[in-house]
């Protein structure tokens, strides 16, 4: 749990003069599963998109397993070994779904058969629709199929963003025990997620994230129990009066 | 009879020839949503290398050099011309494929002095064969095997490899292809080798048939080619394929009807008549997606 595998250090995001992401800092042990929960536009998606290389930082470093990454390029940081499933799953439409998960892979050169085998183990719904395209598929097979994906590519860090979204309660929770058994064969979890009740259960350590700041930071057990984040982010009055 | 099958073989095989240049467009289409109007002038350039080059050289060398510079030319337009505006509005990408398609006419009117060159008459493909009793070159038979097999080939690459893969991946979403691992630019690339080889390929079968070039011959060929693109379905193979053989058949018909009639000047018209009354009626093409944003 000691090993920091990625570490944030005053990360600022600007898109034109509007600053997104306000200076923060953020680690990730080897081993965790971590969560950033925050509202709508309070800069979960630009920290993570940051991370993966799609948004270059205004200011700030992106630590990856010892190696700086800040404002490198995506395939760069691909190759090692951090691995997102994007908001709206965004699996390609036109692929089967073995070719999406293929593709997952495209950096690696090795055989892909047993990694392969291992997603549909998780996810066997995805092996019966294995030569369907994606676009056919139903939105929690897509999530599914875009979680599988990334896996594919080995990743030491997976990151989600939002993955609950759009889907019914009993595929999230679906989805969750899988993230769960993900990270207990090894693999480092950072989630994003409006889901935060969802999440903070998940999760051994949480940021909350308010206007591109972390305004709280501590164990998914110690958020699940502060009032401030009972109040803003579960939903619940309960113990506050 | 032997006069139908005459024009019906001579239609197949520019048909055929469209075809080869018609896939350039479309294939840069599918990914870029970017018609590349320097296109034809490829094609062109690819022509008049051949007449420079086997001038100079046997034809054992002079064709795959031709093969391999019109690669490097198309590839060096996407880098030179196309790249640097990979974040800029489609407008300004289609206006700058605009200026390299001048540009390559420009060029070429200045190495030629404007004046009409004559394609070599290359062995083989030059020479005539008897075909149920009509005298045609061996080209206009061999063009739509050759096409069909280039065709097989590339269906073949883009279904069953990785990069063809990557391909259909980039054509639906750089951003999530650039989270996989994809160089969305090295795939683009690929694309346009392809379009251009294909081009080249065209070009010596094309200039058999019709050996003038001018700066400007590869103005109709192009036109008739994104024609044909448009009216198979932009971004499809099968479409722009299927497209340039009844472009190249219909032209061919009108080109050949009865000279009392006096219609055969109107064949390139009737050509863009036939799109509109496509489009009318099916606006995608005949195998495109619904719902493109067309610039």
């Amino acid at each position: 749990m000691s090993d920091t595998l990625l570490q944030i250090k005053e990360l600022k995001v600007k898109y034109g003069g509007i600053e997104a992401v306000r200076g923060i800092d953020l680690d990730v042990h080897a081993g965790e599963i971590v969560t950033l929960i925050g509202a709508n536009g309070a800069g979960k998606s630009s920290t993570l998109r940051t991370i993966s290389g799609l948004v270059k930082p205004a200011e700030g470093n992106i630590i990856f397993d010892g190696e700086d990454i800040t404002g490198k390029d995506p395939t760069q940081i691909v190759s090692k070994g951090l691995m997102m499933v994007p908001e709206g799953r965004r699996i390609f439409p036109n692929l089967t779904v073995i070719e999406n998960l293929k593709i997952g892979a495209y950096l690696r050169k090795d055989d892909l058969e047993k990694d392969i085998e291992m997603v549909y183990g998780y996810f066997p719904r995805l092996k019966e629709r294995s030569w369907q395209e994606g676009g056919t598929l139903s939105g929690g097979e897509q999530q599914m199929l875009a979680v599988g994906r990334a896996l594919m590519g080995r990743p030491k860090l997976l990151m989600m963003d939002e993955p609950s979204l759009g889907l019914a309660p009993i595929v999230v929770q679906e989805i969750f025990k899988i993230i769960r058994r993900i990270n207990e064969a090894g693999t480092t979890v950072l989630l994003i997620e409006q889901n935060a009740n969802m999440a903070l259960h998940v999760a051994d350590r949480a940021y909350v994230l308010e206007n591109g700041k972390i305004r709280m930071e501590g164990t998914g057990k110690e958020l699940l129990e502060d009032e401030k984040v009972r109040a803003a982010y579960l939903g619940s009055t309960s113990g506050s009066n | 009879m032997e006069y139908v099958i005459s024009v019906l073989l001579s239609g197949i095989s520019v048909g055929g020839q469209y075809a080869l240049i018609a896939i350039g467009y479309t294939l840069v289409y599918g990914i870029l949503r970017l018609i590349n109007f320097a296109h034809g002038d490829v094609f062109m350039v690819a022509g008049l290398m051949g007449i420079y080059f086997t001038a100079t050289m046997p034809f054992s060398v002079s064709i795959p050099l031709v093969l391999i510079l019109t690669v490097v030319l198309g590839f060096t337009i996407e880098r030179a011309a196309y790249k640097p505006l990979r974040s800029a509005p489609r407008m300004s990408v289609m206006i700058s494929a605009i200026g390299v398609s001048y540009l390559l006419q420009n060029t070429a009117t200045y190495i030629t002095g404007g004046q009409p060159m004559t394609y070599p008459v290359i062995p083989f493909l030059s020479d005539t064969v008897n075909v149920a009793g009509t005298q045609t070159k061996w080209v206009v038979i061999v063009t739509p095997f050759l096409v069909l097999l280039l065709v097989f080939a590339l269906t073949m690459l883009i279904n069953r490899t990785k990069v063809g893969m990557a391909m259909r991946a980039v054509s639906k979403d750089f951003e999530t292809s650039r989270l996989m691992g994809i160089k969305i630019n090295s795939v683009i690339s690929v694309t346009f080798i392809i379009g251009s080889a294909l081009a080249a390929v065209g070009s010596v079968l094309f200039f058999t048939n019709y050996p003038a070039i001018t700066p400007t011959a590869g103005a109709m060929p192009g036109l008739k080619a994104f024609v044909a693109a448009v009216f198979g379905g932009i971004g499809s193979i099968p479409g722009a394929v299927i497209g340039a053989f009844l472009i190249g058949i219909c032209e061919t018909i009108i080109k050949g009807l009865p000279s009392a009639w006096d219609v055969s000047v109107f064949s390139d018209a009737f050509t863009f008549a036939l799109l509109i009354i496509i489009l009318i009626f099916k606006p995608q093409g005949l195998f495109g997606e619904a719902a493109t944003d067309k610039v």
